[in-house]
């Protein structure tokens, strides 16, 4: 772990000290530092632990941005086999920060899609942080489409700071392309299962996580506008965020509450950014396990309660 | 349309005394008011008899759903259907004001519930459902009841087999509502999806100003669109795009005419001319002989009744 966040930053350093001792007693082969270091050790995995139980919405935003989390390639490299990758909405382009194509869950063939944001500034760049232009979206539709002609279940990836707000963007019909995407995971007769891995931003968001069961990490976020967007406009000061992160109700567990989502997957102590194998692989099991519930309902009764689901939505407010 | 478009109509909207003049409750009725775009003073009996359009340059004000439906139904005669309400207040939202405070100064100031209005009633003697959004309360944000005002018109056009009018305005998103707003955007796709099914007509007018998730969602998936002229229609806005591209953006951009040049509506109309042409669009649509056109007094025996308590919203059947 190189990345730390601001709020970790006591963190980073007894774990830095930790570190320290232990390359002195590299270099040095008569030091025994290995009882003070592991006394460190458990001092900072005492103080993550604590740090994590209760991340406030803020915080939530931050680790939900951590550039060291798993991303939607790294989920499909790790948890899909013979992921064939389907590129292009057939009109204007491919477009890199939407990925996906046929590959097999636990050996059911599936349809995977996602935002990807890219790992390092080449691919972010590539990918455009994860901001899809209309062409994403469509080629998203084309690929749902596929998915439901021949019986494929859909599993979306969620995980981008919203949709690209661009002048090409724009007049290729930004709204139009969100708003059939949205139309496309209502329609499917296929299972939908969408799962937000880091941010869900806004109306980019809802284009895939329009689904029969939605999952949520533990750390995750989903919002109508990010906690910066809201400070400036309603307290008229973007470092507000704090208090606006906190009235959104953006948080896995607030969603929850509010019958926005199904369920919440637990992540390791630190974040899935810590702990990057055993959270991928805890999303595969969470992901087998809807796919299995899923695939006993019929394509119409698939359809059904997937409306119903949305129609009901909200009723209850934080009650729910 | 007018001359020449310039852009600080779209920067002044918000200006409350904008919203207040055209406000039904508190215009006097021998107001003289300024046309914002070419600063002709309009008498404010003229300009409500020309919808709220100048006289002089052919600018299109902002008007309410209800002065709208009464100009578009026959006789000015329609039912307003009722809109279950949704809890209110569902997070908890405070920023500097509470939520509920900003609903009752809204409630206040515009004389309504809420920022959309149903209703059913005839124009040119075609039956049809309308729901109009109302950009004076909130900016015409969408939260739940929003939500439910076009479930609710959609389910009452599925069981009268009416087609659907919408009239779009909103700045976006309920802030306030926070998720349960973005949400609006799914829910309100169910409610276009049961239009489809039903084979009825979904015809969306986009108003000044159309913009974000409302965008996103039920004002772009209509069977055809139709826009106002120079209306603002786009899901970011100009000065969020002009922010991240660090560059000008050119004269028109978001505008309904650039839309149409872009193949995002079918059509830009005067809002003079609407009323006609919605009824022959339907007309057609429905399969119903071409109708008399002009002011139509009301169906006979219609009266302006008060709207039957309709069930929860969204009960498919
Ligand atoms: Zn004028």
């Amino acid at each position: 772990m190189t990345n730390y966040l601001e709020f970790e930053k006591s963190l980073a350093e007894i774990e830095g000290k930790a570190e320290e001792l232990r390359a002195l007693a590299r270099s040095n082969k008569d030091m025994d530092v290995e009882k003070e270091a592991s006394a460190l050790d458990k001092k900072a995995e005492a103080m993550l632990r604590d740090l994590y139980k209760s991340l406030d919405p803020w915080r939530k935003c931050q680790v939900a941005r951590h550039p060291e989390r798993p991303h939607c390639k790294d989920y499909i490299e790790a948890l899909f086999t013979e992921y064939t990758p389907l590129a292009g909405d057939r009109n204007f382009a491919d477009d890199h920060a939407v990925m996906g194509g046929l590959a097999r869950l636990g050996g059911t063939p599936v349809m995977v899609i996602g935002h990807e944001k890219g790992n390092d500034t080449k691919t972010r760049i590539e990918r455009n942080f994860g901001m899809a232009r209309p062409e994403g979206y469509r080629k998203a539709i084309r690929l749902m489409d596929i998915a439901d002609r021949f019986g494929l279940p859909i599993i979306a990836l969620v995980d981008t700071p919203g949709a690209y707000p661009g002048k090409g963007a724009e007049e290729r019909g930004q709204s139009e392309a969100i708003a059939r995407s949205t139309q496309k995971c209502l329609q499917v007769k296929v299972p939908m299962i969408s799962v937000i891995i880091g941010e869900g931003g806004s109306g980019g968001a809802v284009a895939f996580a329009t689904g029969n069961t939605v999952a949520m990490l533990e750390h995750s976020i989903y919002s109508v506008i990010s906690p910066e967007g809201c400070a400036s406009i309603l307290w008229k000061d973007a470092d507000k965020m704090r208090e606006a992160a906190e009235a959104l109700r953006l948080t896995a567990q607030d969603l929850l509450r509010l019958g926005v989502i199904d369920q919440i997957i637990p992540e390791p102590v630190g974040g899935a950014q810590r702990n990057r194998k055993v959270a991928m692989a805890d999303v595969g099991k969470a992901l087998e396990a809807m796919l299995k519930d899923l695939s006993k309902k019929k394509p119409d009764a698939l359809v059904k309660e997937r409306r119903q689901k949305y129609l009901d939505m909200g009723s209850k407010g934080l009650a729910a | 349309m007018g001359p020449k478009r310039a852009m600080n109509w779209i920067s002044n909207y918000v200006r409350p005394t904008i919203n207040s003049l055209f406000s039904r409750r508190e215009v006097p009725e021998n107001l003289w008011s300024k046309c914002p775009e070419c600063g002709t003073m309009l008498f404010h009996r003229e300009l409500s008899e020309n919808l709220n359009v100048c006289t002089s340059c052919d600018h299109h004000m902002a008007i309410t759903p209800r002065e709208r439906f009464a100009h578009l139904f026959d006789g000015g005669v329609f039912v307003e259907v009722a809109v279950p309400a949704p809890i209110s207040d569902p997070l908890h939202f405070r920023d500097q004001k509470k939520y509920p405070d900003r609903m009752r100064a809204a409630q206040k100031q515009t004389g309504e519930k809420e920022a959309m209005l149903v209703a059913e009633g005839e124009i040119g003697r075609t039956p049809i459902v309308a729901a109009g959004q109302d950009f004076s309360f909130m900016g015409g944000s969408m939260g739940m009841y929003v939500g439910n005002a076009i479930i609710t018109a959609a389910e009452r056009a599925v069981k009268l087999k009416r087609p659907l009018v919408l009239f779009s305005a909103a700045g976006g998103a309920r802030m306030q509502e926070g998720i349960l707003s973005l949400m609006q955007m799914p829910r309100t796709t169910v409610a276009v999806e049961m239009l489809k099914e039903a084979g009825l007509p979904y015809i969306v007018v986009l108003t000044h100003p159309t913009t974000g998730g409302v965008t996103a969602s039920y004002a772009m998936l209509g069977d055809v669109h139709i826009a106002e002229p120079n209306a603002l229609i786009c899901f970011a806005g100009p000065r969020v795009i002009e922010q991240t591209i660090r560059e000008k953006l050119p004269e028109g951009f978001q505008r309904a005419e650039y839309l149409l040049d872009h193949g995002m509506l079918d059509r830009v109309t005067h809002r003079k001319k609407l009323r006609d042409e919605l009824i022959t669009i339907l007309r057609m649509l429905t399969g119903q002989p071409p109708a008399v056109k002009g002011d139509l007094p009301a169906p006979a025996g219609a009266t302006q009744a008060p709207a039957p308590q309709p069930a929860k919203p969204g009960t498919e059947k």
